[in-house]
Formats: structure tokens, sequence, C-alpha cells
């Protein structure tokens, strides 16, 4: 009985009133988090299907417009957002441990690299655009693929652009989340918001696991 | 469920082995395997994308309602796939002579 009373008059600042307690607090933003991952999952999934139905129709051109992408640019972002990746699991990490300062630290490094990833893919934007290959009047490719490249191009674009607007979504709720520990709101108590902003983050890396060798490395040998 | 603080050098190894598979997909990429290019690149980025998902995003420690929700996605990029396929990719078979 007087382990009950005490239970309830322990009411953590951070627990909505709606919960038991933090813990069912948090399997619950989790949980919802990883439903909007689903709807995310098929958003890009349906992308992923209608490449893979016009690469099989077009294999050829698919080939030789993958072969006009540079290779170092994707392979660095890869590596980069991986890095991002790492840093977001160990600003959750020092969330849950309640290392504010260390929670910053990775945060913006976090932050930093993925505005890294930004830039280099507006580089290779910008390269795409000097070489004719963005469709529309002012595409130029080899003849035999004119029409069939500007496919390709146009997913490159679409799916590419959609990742990296997720990225820079994803920038926007670091930042917010940098202001959140700043303010003192995340400890080692209540470190919601950190954790299923790492899984969003890290959910964009995984589309990017898939996009960057179906987009850079098709057909690379020969 | 309580809470479960992975020690950090899980995040290490897991980067580790990201990084490595992303050497290793470029490395295949360059090598004639004919339609196994294919199916090596996917192979390779399953395996990271599994990875990521089970230690950055914590699913592995986490309650059996969000592994359903996660398999559960799996499950109907699964239907998307194949109903897609199955119709796009099969049109070529009936044009006989």
């Amino acid at each position: 009985m007087s382990h009950e009373t005490a239970a309830a008059e322990y009411h953590p600042r951070a627990l909505a009133h709606q919960f038991e307690d933090l813990g069912q607090q948090r399997e619950a933003a989790t949980l919802g988090m990883w439903v909007f991952l689903v709807t995310e999952v098929l958003f890009f999934g349906v992308l992923f299907a209608t490449y893979s139905v016009y690469r099989s129709w077009y294999p050829g051109a698919f080939t030789a417009a993958s072969h006009e992408l540079l290779i170092w640019p994707g392979t660095i972002n890869t590596a980069v957002l991986i890095t991002s990746s790492l840093t977001m699991a160990l600003a959750v990490h020092a969330a849950q441990t309640g290392e504010r300062r260390l929670l910053m630290v990775f945060l913006v490094a976090t932050m930093v690299l993925g505005v890294a990833f930004l830039g280099i893919k507006g580089f290779e934007y910008y390269t795409s655009f000097h070489e004719h290959h963005v469709p529309g009047p002012d595409f130029q490719f080899e003849a035999e693929y004119a029409q069939q490249a500007q496919i390709f191009f146009s997913l490159y674009f679409l799916m590419t652009g959609l990742h990296a607007l997720h990225m820079i979504i994803g920038l926007g709720i670091m930042a917010v989340m940098l202001w959140l520990s700043w303010r003192g709101t995340i400890n080692a108590e209540y470190y919601n918001p950190i954790e299923i902003s790492g899984l969003y983050w890290h959910f964009v890396d995984i589309v990017w696991i898939f996009l960057f060798p179906l987009l850079y490395l098709i057909g690379r040998h020969g | 469920m309580a809470e479960h603080v992975l020690p950090k050098r899980v995040y290490y190894t897991v980067f580790g082995i990201l990084m490595l598979c992303t050497y290793l997909t470029v490395q295949i990429a360059f090598i004639d395997l004919g339609a196994w290019n294919t199916v090596a690149a996917l192979a390779i980025a399953v395996f990271k994308a599994t990875i990521v998902v089970l230690f950055f995003m914590h699913v592995k420690y986490s309650t059996r309602l969000t592994w359903a929700v996660v398999i559960g996605s799996v499950f109907w990029l699964g239907i998307l796939l194949a109903l897609t396929f199955s119709d796009y990719l099969t049109r070529r078979w009936l044009t006989f002579g």
C-alpha cells in the first residue's frame, strides 16, 4: 500500500498525464515514430519500384546514364552519412547517460555532416546541370539512349532530391533538438525527442544506403 | 521495458562494419559478375540497413510491438513490389511470335 502511494506521488515533470510512467511514454513515442517510418518506407518504396521497372525495361540506357555520375562524390557522401549516423547514435547515448555537453557536441557534429552531405550533393547537381544531364529541352546524351537516359536522370533527381529534402527537414529537427538540449529539457530520464529524431535520421541514412548502389554503381565494370 | 543503454563500442563496431561494406560494394561493382552484380549490391545494402535498424535504431532491444511494426513495413513493401513487378515485369511474356 505504502509502495503504491509512493509511486503515485512520484510524478516526473516530463511525464504526460495519460501515461503510467516514463517507460510507457517512451515506448509509445518509439512506436509512433516507427508507424510514421512505415509510411516513409512505402513512400520511397514506390520510387524504388518505378526505378526497378524502368531499369529492367531499359538496362542499356540505365547503365550508360549511371556511368555519367561521378563515383567519388557518391562514395564520400555515403561515408559522410554513415558517420553522421554514428554521431547521432552517440548523441542518443549521451542523452541516455545525461551528458548534456556531449549530447550537444554530437548533435552539432551530426548537423555539420548533414550540411557536408548537402554541399557535396549540390556540387553533383551543379556538375549535372553543367553537362546537360538535367531532363528537359537542354538535355544532351548519346543519340542511342537520348530518350531513355532522361528517365534515369528524372528518377535520379526525384529520388536524390526527395532524399535531400528529408536531410534538410532532419537538419531542422536537429536544430530543435539542440535547442531543447541547451535549455535542459533533455535529461537521462527524458530523452524521447532525441531518440525518435535519431530514428528519423537513421532512416534517411538507410534510404541512401539503397540509393547509392542503385544509382551510382550500375555496371561499373568493363 | 526497461531502458537499455548500449555500450559505445557497439556503435563503433557497427560503424566499422558499415564503412567496410561501403568499400566492398564499390569494389564489387568494378568486377564483372553479370546479373550477380545487382544481387551482390542489394544483398550488401540489405545487410547494412539491417544492422542500422537493429543497433543504431535499437530495434533489437525494442518491444515486440515495435518488432511487429518494423517487420510490417518490410511486409507491406514486399506486397507493393511483388504486385507491381508481377504486372510490369511479366508483360513481355505474353507476346507470342
